[in-house]
């Protein structure tokens, strides 16, 4: 569809961005709440005081497996992680300690936070962006790429 | 009780769009962040959608005194740029690139590819963990 790149699914990317809009803009509009998944998951597991309760917050987590089941149930789900399980154990491990003391991922600042055009997260979005982008760089030049 | 169907249906809405939108393929989110190879810009079309849906939203939210399901709104309010904001970002994307996973595809991936899901997963609870460690420790 994108002739310069073909391996883009830019229809299906959008189709699921605006569902994803949504998504947040229920939260928005209906709890009051931003839909950042990591808040929402470190406050699902006692490791944050603040938002909504446990409980609320834990159904939003489970809400993310579900959509993934019944979208997996009527389709294939392309993916394919990285090679070794270390990258995920440092990624993870990265992504964790970063999105807390960042106040926030891709949702909350890249989704919920750029749309209301926070400062905050204008730059917290361009900065993490450039962070990955420079991280798959140097393993692309280290010989690490997959 | 309101709010908790509220935030099921959104999680869930949230989890299908990450799985339409090919979000949950880390291999094609790293083809995002690998700008300087054969750059995928998908990831851009996807929060390209959800960008324009949720500025429509923003502009509904400033006409309204409170949320459909609560009685105020709980919206973070802070404007200052600080060292946390940069640095965690700056951490966040290191380890975004080396895995090809944020927060919201990892957690939907449990569905579909459990065991590496599991694996990044609960090193990312270790990570909020550790920060929760070391904040406590900064008050005390």
């Amino acid at each position: 569809m994108l002739a310069a790149f073909p391996q883009a699914q830019p229809l299906e990317g959008f189709i699921g961005g605006i569902m994803i809009g949504l998504a947040a803009a229920l939260m928005l509009l209906g709890a009051g709440r931003i839909a950042g998944v990591s808040g929402l998951t470190a406050r699902a597991t006692g490791l944050s005081d603040s938002g909504p309760s446990r409980f609320t917050a834990a159904l939003f987590v489970l809400g993310l497996i579900a959509g993934a089941i019944v979208v997996g149930a009527v389709s294939t789900i392309e993916a394919t992680f990285p090679p070794s399980l270390w990258w995920l154990v440092a990624g993870g491990i990265a992504v964790g300690f970063g999105t807390r003391l960042g106040s926030g991922c891709t949702s909350g600042h890249g989704v919920c936070g750029m749309s209301r055009l926070s400062r905050r997260s204008i730059v917290a979005t361009l900065t993490f962006i450039a962070s990955g982008v420079a991280t798959v760089a140097i393993v692309n030049a280290a010989g690490g790429g997959w | 009780m309101r709010t908790s169907i509220v935030s099921l249906v959104s999680g869930t809405l949230f989890g299908a769009g990450l799985a339409i939108s090919g979000m949950m393929n880390p291999a094609r989110v790293r083809g995002f962040l690998d700008f300087f190879g054969s750059w995928d810009p998908t990831l851009a079309f996807v929060m390209g959608g959800a960008v324009i849906i949720m500025a429509v939203a923003w502009a509904i939210q400033s006409r309204m005194r409170a949320p459909v399901c609560e009685d105020a709104f709980a919206l973070p309010g802070t404007t200052r740029l600080d060292g946390r904001l940069i640095g965690g970002a700056v951490l966040f994307g290191i380890g975004w690139g080396l895995s090809g996973l944020c927060p919201g595809p990892a957690i939907s991936s449990l569905a579909v590819n459990p065991l590496p899901a599991l694996v990044f997963v609960t090193a990312m609870l270790a990570g909020m963990a550790i920060f929760r460690m070391t904040e406590s420790r900064g008050q005390g």
